[in-house]
């Protein structure tokens, strides 16, 4: 693995100039930040830093905040998805996402996956693709004989991975995690990272953490943002995951993941 | 260092006086609630109490009179005798002129007989309470005022009160074209008063942005749930019944004798009564649904709609059910603007569609409560009973599926 700066390697987003702005406020800005294809990135840093701001305008799930606009280019293979003709549904539809709290729909586990393929036009039957995104999810085995029951039958880590399952289904290239393991218990966070792992194979994964040793483990790349003095989120440092835990550029990077940040 | 030497009795004795506040908090709520059921009991009593009783009736004439063999064993030729040589002839014609004689039926006929030669009246009605603790007493009045009266037990809410219509003797009057009435409106109310409210709440929790017009409007719904529903009936008045009266009678389809008094008006006054709490209702069911679930669903990438159809209504819709029972609930009792857009207080023709003049429940219960005669208390009480189940029984259907519904969806 290289520094994404000289990756020979495409990037799948670039972002440039990103600044996002709640109402007045600038929450992040100018961020310049290059996503290398099946990878995982971490996007770590103090609370409020504007991570999962970030995260959420790579597929516009900002624009359902009212006050929320940003400035700046997010390129998506060649294609400014901020620009004025880009419908945002294809974009989602393409960059899919986790949630913080699983939240499966209250329907059964089998319609939970089927779906997203039903309103992206898929007709007729859905059995095989469900199964197989459930398999990617390492779900199948545990829920193939009861595929009729709610998804909120199942337990925290097993509805999170229906919730990947749901994402993989519309086959997306990219898969956003917004603190996928924060509600979890170490067991189900282990087994969500072994599946990011997994899937980190055919799909791209940006994972907004928290926690900065789930980083150091399942992460290629990771990128640390902090707060501006004026509260602004910045990025601070990015490069390779082994890179920026043993060898920290930026002392602010350096002191936040020894501990002594604030 | 021992400040405390017996913290057991402090401790014991700050819990003794939370026992009794908490006790006494207990059974001021208790009481609350007891007062509420109490008054309930006595609202239902009372008029029970006067729905059901012992009566003294009195023929005017026999029917032993009339024929040797009960009216019931006539055959139709015998009765229409009988009824022609009873009644005079204008009366006689007047009857054949509504329907002929032959053509009704031998049990209408006996009907006919009943009603207008033996003319069984009521001359002294007694409550459920005077009827069972008090007989001795209604006997003895019975004897000294009314000997040839016969005394009978009277259920005043009964069959033949359901069947029948309007009639100017509290006897033979009954709530059929009533019940008609108010389950027409109520169907318009639904039909006008649903789609309207869900589609409203719908724009102003999930299209609607924070600006100063949608926060007038908001409070102006929150307003109008509020607003006197005789205003109501007086917008019904201006609006449906005179202003478009042309299409509230069907005189656009050729027939508008009614002149806008129609089910169709009071069915579109009761919609616009029940819309701002309907709103207000669907309005807090939709915000209840949790963002999370709308995020799930553009994750994936679906539209604005598909998430608003296929997931933000479902998990509204027990909510705006329940809303939809409480403002039909409110409709169906309402008499005031009933009045205003023209109900009918004497019509014993069913309604035939939307464009017939009508009457409803609360109509014939707040005409027969003010008319001097007692039994016409009676039967006021019998249709509030009707009025009651009918409200209970809706209301037991609405929410009979509405939690069959919810069990499907979870």
């Amino acid at each position: 693995m290289t520094d994404p700066e000289k990756t020979p390697v495409q990037p799948i987003i670039i972002a440039e100039g990103l600044s996002i702005f709640y109402g007045n406020f600038r929450a992040v800005k100018d961020v310049d930040m290059k996503i290398v294809p099946n990878q995982i990135t971490a996007i770590i840093g103090p609370s409020g830093c504007g991570k999962s701001t970030v995260l959420r305008s790579f597929n516009r799930m900002n624009d359902f905040i009212p006050s929320c606009h940003a400035t700046g280019t997010i390129t998506f293979h060649g294609q400014n998805i901020y620009a004025n003709d880009v419908d945002p549904v294809q974009v989602r539809q393409r960059i899919g996402m986790v949630f913080q709290k699983p939240n499966p729909f209250p329907k059964s586990i089998f319609d939970n996956v089927a779906w997203g393929l039903r309103i992206n036009g898929i007709k007729g039957e859905l059995s095989e693709p469900v199964e197989q995104a459930l398999r990617q999810a390492a779900l199948w085995d545990e829920v193939k004989d009861h595929l009729k029951k709610s998804g909120l039958s199942l337990s925290g880590g097993q509805q999170q991975r229906l919730c990947i399952a749901r994402a993989l289904a519309v086959k997306p290239d990219i898969i956003l995690m917004d603190e996928p393991c924060s509600a979890l218990d170490p067991i189900a966070t282990l087994k969500i990272e072994d599946l990011m792992r997994e899937l980190s194979h055919n799909y791209t994964i940006i994972i907004v953490t928290h926690n900065m040793q789930q980083a150091a483990r399942v992460s290629d790349y990771t990128t640390f943002f902090t707060m501006d003095p004026d509260r602004a989120g910045v990025m601070v440092e990015y490069g390779e995951t082994s890179h920026i835990f043993t060898n920290p550029r930026d002392k602010r990077t350096e002191d936040y993941i020894t501990g002594r940040y604030g | 260092m021992n400040l405390n030497p017996n913290p057991v009795f402090i401790i014991s004795k700050n819990l003794r006086t939370r026992h009794r506040n908490s006790k006494i908090w207990r059974s001021i709520f208790f009481l609350s609630t007891a007062l509420a059921i109490l008054v309930l009991i006595v609202l239902i009593l009372s008029i029970v109490n006067q729905a059901f009783g012992f009566v003294l009736i009195k023929n005017t004439v026999e029917p032993g009179e009339l024929s040797s063999i009960p009216l019931e064993q006539l055959t139709k030729p015998a009765l229409i005798k009988i009824l022609k040589s009873n009644l005079t002839s204008n009366r006689y014609k007047t009857i054949d002129r509504e329907l002929p004689f032959t053509a009704r039926n031998q049990e209408e006929l006996v009907d006919l007989v009943t009603s207008e030669i033996v003319e069984p009246t009521v001359v002294e009605s007694y409550h459920l309470d005077v009827s069972i603790f008090d007989k001795e007493k209604i006997l003895a009045e019975a004897a000294q005022k009314h000997p040839d009266a016969r005394l009978e037990f009277r259920a005043w809410i009964n069959s033949s009160f359901i069947n029948r219509s309007m009639s100017s003797t509290p006897e033979l009057a009954g709530v059929r074209t009533a019940i008609f009435g108010s389950l027409w409106i109520i169907l318009i109310t639904i039909a006008v008063a649903f789609p309207i409210g869900v589609g409203a709440a719908i724009y102003l929790e999930e299209y609607a942005g924070h600006n100063r017009i949608n926060r007038i409007i908001q409070t102006n719904i929150d307003n109008l749930a509020g607003v006197p529903s005789i205003i109501y009936g007086i917008l019904g008045l201006a609006i449906f019944v005179r202003g478009l009266g042309f299409f509230t009678s069907g005189a656009f389809l050729g027939n508008g004798e009614t002149g806008g008094r129609t089910i169709l008006s009071a069915g579109f006054t009761m919609g616009l009564l029940t819309l701002p709490i309907l709103i207000i209702n669907a309005q807090e069911a939709i915000r209840a649904v949790p963002n999370s679930l709308r995020q799930a669903s553009y994750g994936i990438g679906a539209t604005k709609w598909q998430t608003i159809w296929h997931h933000v209504l479902p998990s509204a819709l027990p909510g705006i059910l329940t809303g939809t029972i409480l403002a039909v609930s409110r409709a169906i009792g309402e008499t005031a603007p009933l009045i205003l857009v023209g109900a009918s207080s004497f019509i014993n023709k069913d309604p035939s569609g939307v464009f017939s003049r009508f009457t409803a429940l609360p109509i014939q219960i707040y005409n027969w409560t003010t008319r001097p005669q007692a039994e016409f208390r009676n039967i006021a009480a019998a249709a509030i009973l009707v009025l009651l189940i009918l409200l209970l029984s809706l209301n037991a259907f609405a929410i009979i599926m509405r939690n069959r519904f919810v069990r499907r969806i979870s």
